[in-house]
């Protein structure tokens, strides 16, 4: 943990915090969708800090670029880019009340996270320098999905083909009902 | 100077509420979409942290699958959108009220 610098990560971290709130409060959901980009992009950076290659370079690739592409996609396709005035047609005990709710409940988790103490696990096999002999993080993870994690692995597989399937069901033109008709 | 992990999973925390926050707030689908993307993201970083924490890469593998999930529903998510935005015309969460009338 001590080897991160506490600089580069307070950067990234308001850069990340900044540029959600953009996301939430944004009129325009294009400019919504670029700051979740620029957020992505800010956490990549804070996995690669962590030693965690493989999961900024899947970040960047999935979410930065997949993920997003799909909402800019689908931002264009509806022309849903004109401003929503939506935050202010919001009731002000619901804006209030959730924006109070959460800022409790953040001040609760900030105190939990600092009474815990030392964990009481055992610190497990794969420390930084044990990963670093046995040929980095990516060859290391690489070796685990397809020995440990072999089974959850092969789900997603299955997952992914009822996301396709799902996702073709619903956005597909549903042909109009003709009337009297046998196919 | 050094980085606590408390500090870390409190940033954690801040960008999950950010997201909880936009979810309760916002009336457009697509907003609330991308909020629950960043809670997911948020539990991403906390799942690294403890990772690198407790020396296990355990949690980099569910980060893994947590990626896949957050692709799979986001490709679902919106699918729903377009199927929403087809029969309303609209992607305001407040212009679904057919059971209403």
């Amino acid at each position: 943990m001590s080897e991160i610098n506490p600089i580069a990560f307070y950067a990234f971290a308001s850069i990340a915090i900044g540029f959600s709130l953009l996301v939430v409060f944004k009129k325009n959901p294009v400019s919504s969708a670029f700051s979740l980009i620029v957020v992505f992009f800010a956490f990549a950076a804070i996995y690669a800090m962590f030693d965690a290659h493989l999961l900024a370079a899947l970040q960047i690739l999935v979410y930065a670029g997949a993920i997003m592409v799909l909402f800019v996609f689908v931002i264009m396709l509806l022309n849903a880019d004109a401003p929503s005035f939506d935050i202010g047609k919001a009731h002000p005990v619901i804006k209030y009340g959730s924006g109070a709710a959460c800022i409790i409940l953040f001040c609760f988790f900030v105190w939990a996270f600092k009474r815990s103490g030392a964990s009481l696990v055992a610190p497990g096999e794969f420390s930084a320098q044990a990963v670093e002999a046995s040929g980095g993080n990516a060859k290391v993870i690489s070796q685990l999905m397809f020995s440990k994690y072999i089974f959850p692995f092969e789900l997603t597989s299955i997952l992914l083909l009822g996301a396709i399937v799902g996702a073709v069901a619903m956005a597909k033109r549903k042909p109009h009902a003709k009337s009297g008709a046998s196919k | 100077m050094k980085l606590e992990p408390w500090v870390i999973q409190s940033f954690c925390a801040a960008i999950f509420f950010i997201g909880v926050m936009g979810v309760l707030i916002r009336r457009n689908v697509l907003i609330i979409l991308m909020s629950i993307e960043l809670m997911l993201n948020a539990v991403n970083l906390s799942f690294v942290t403890y990772s690198s924490q407790l020396q296990d890469l355990g949690g980099q593998m569910a980060v893994f699958f947590i990626i896949t999930v957050a692709a799979a529903e986001g490709a679902v998510g919106l699918g729903l959108l377009i199927a929403m935005f087809r029969t309303l015309r609209s992607v305001d969460t407040d212009e679904i009220r057919l059971l209403k009338e």
